[in-house]
């Protein structure tokens, strides 16, 4: 991969998702890295599936190439210094990380968003706009705040022109490893009724998983290491999904 | 090259022009003390702990007046958990009066907006709302106003922190590395804006199944001490993940309220009594 920044650096992507959400904390960044390791699995030999946050060199996450990332984080000097900074600086960078980041050939570009309807989401979706973006996967949580905060993020999308590929409700349920007991902690399908009532597929439910949770803090892959676990079945489902919308043919 | 007496003027210099600009820092009318949740990431709590804070503070000393302002302008939610809703009245003066539930006068953008309406704001205009949220409110007299902050360290941290004085900050957040992290930012801009840190709350920390109480650490164990011992902070409190506390917030009944005797509630009493040991005495 060149470092060197082309125009129109996005030419060779040919589906781009956003994950958005209002609200924050419901799984955005989860829901990104999981489908972007769904998309690679359920993909052919030879598909490249890549999450954007925005940068210039993608990094490979992997041997074989078939994910990059860009993130802000990269371009920090240490992992926990804080991004301090106004609308204007952000918009600038997120043109820079759309616009001069050398992708190449990519059949998914998954990009991952902060919560809310701000600088960055009106920067991003300026910036993708001539790219034609497949549309938005908007993650909720059940719970009512939730629901209402994602609301918003739908009517967003809507004024935005930003077609709604569909709802994910996260964090639904937790089963007990220990006696199977299903509890709702963060509630119940709040999240299939919001995308009924907003006229929008609801693309499924993913349950709370200690084993999710467990794999993307030790940076392990999820979909590969633990096939069994709750989540598991939802995960793929939604990724099938989005394959089916956006097929790519081999290469 | 510069002499060391030049380059002192110089620097004097630059630091007068870098601070023309910059709001001037004011107290609010009335309002005793400020306390700033907040925590960096998303969805570990804020509002919730928020909410059980400024009732918590009430129940523990019953003389102190406490209100609740939420600056959340792209995502309110404390009208939600207060059970508050509608346009908010006008005083004498012009000033907006803050509506009542549970003894708590409460502010938010979500009273000023439709329940569905987007705010698609850039930072410019997120800026002159918060200062309305901050200057036109009529508080009365106030001995603890609870801010609750947005997610993230962007323009609302820093309209807010420039404008007011504030007494001291909670760190909310959850045991996972992703949440600490965030939370470690948080503290950062705190320091970086002179706003003092009174401790972490690890909220979520641990689930016990109803059913066969075997607890399971769903978003990971006890991650906020380690974090809150490189800080140099104290953890307020821990709060276990219950299904009662988000019934609470969703009804709109928190659960200080709602349940008081709970240990989840006395968990929020605890806290409180640790945040206000904090605090520098209120002035005068």
């Amino acid at each position: 991969m060149e470092a060197a920044a082309e125009p129109g650096n996005l030419a060779g992507v040919r589906h781009i998702i956003l994950v958005l959400s209002g609200k924050g904390g419901v799984g955005k960044s989860t829901i990104s890295t999981e489908l972007a390791l769904a998309l690679r699995h359920a993909g052919k030999k030879g598909k490249a599936v890549h999450q954007c946050d925005s940068g210039w060199v993608p990094v490979f996450v992997d041997q074989e190439q078939s994910i990059s990332l860009m993130s802000v984080g990269f371009l920090l000097e240490k992992p926990d210094e804080a991004v301090v900074w106004r609308g204007p600086k952000k918009n600038a960078l997120i043109k820079q990380f759309v616009s001069d980041v050398a992708w190449g050939q990519l059949d998914y570009l998954v990009v991952d968003t902060p919560p809310g309807t701000s600088d960055e989401h009106m920067a991003v979706v300026d910036a993708l706009r001539p790219y034609s973006p497949l549309g938005a996967l908007v993650v909720t949580t059940p719970q009512a705040v939730s629901v209402g905060d994602v609301r918003r993020e739908l009517t967003f999308c809507k004024k935005v022109g930003l077609r709604v590929i569909g709802v994910v409700e996260n964090m639904s349920g937790f089963v007990c490893p220990h006696c199977e007991e299903c509890t709702n902690i963060f509630s119940r399908g709040g999240g299939e009724e919001l995308a009924r009532h907003a006229g929008v597929p609801f693309l499924g439910s993913v349950p709370l998983d200690p084993e999710l949770t467990r794999s993307l803090e030790e940076g392990r892959d999820f979909i590969q290491g633990f096939p069994e676990s709750p989540a598991f079945p939802a995960l793929s489902c939604i990724a099938q999904k989005i394959l089916n919308e956006a097929p790519v043919g081999l290469s | 090259m510069f002499s060391g007496a030049e380059s002192e003027t110089l620097k004097q210099r630059r630091t007068q022009i870098m601070s023309r600009g910059l709001p001037k820092q004011k107290p609010i009318d009335g309002v005793k003390q400020v306390i700033v949740v907040a925590s960096g990431k998303g969805g570990v709590g804020k509002s919730t702990t928020a909410v059980n804070l400024a009732l918590a503070l009430s129940v523990n000393d019953s003389s102190k007046a406490v209100g609740l302002l939420d600056v959340d302008v792209y995502g309110p939610s404390i009208p939600k958990m207060m059970n508050l809703k509608g346009d908010p009245e006008l005083s004498q003066s012009n000033l907006m009066r803050p509506l009542l539930n549970y003894g708590i006068a409460c502010m938010s953008m979500g009273f000023l907006v439709e329940e569905t309406a987007p705010i698609v704001w850039r930072g410019l205009m997120v800026m002159s709302a918060i200062e309305k949220l901050l200057r036109q409110v009529d508080w009365g007299q106030l001995d603890y106003l609870v801010v609750d902050m947005p997610p993230g360290t962007g323009d609302v941290q820093l309209s807010v922190s420039q404008n007011i004085p504030i007494s001291g900050a909670v760190i909310v957040s959850t045991p996972q590395d992703i949440a600490l992290m965030d939370a470690h930012k948080g503290a950062e801009m705190f320091r970086k804006v002179h706003v003092p840190v009174l401790g972490l709350v690890q909220n979520m920390s641990v689930f016990q199944c109803p059913k066969c109480k075997h607890k399971t650490h769903i978003f990971g164990a006890d991650g906020a001490r380690r974090l809150a011992r490189t800080l140099d902070l104290d953890i307020l409190g821990d709060i276990p993940l219950h299904l009662n506390i988000r019934e609470a917030s969703d009804t709109g009944q928190p659960i200080v309220f709602s349940q008081p005797e709970s240990d989840e509630a006395k968990a929020y009493l605890r806290i409180a009594t640790e945040v206000v040991r904090r605090l520098p005495p209120p002035p005068e």
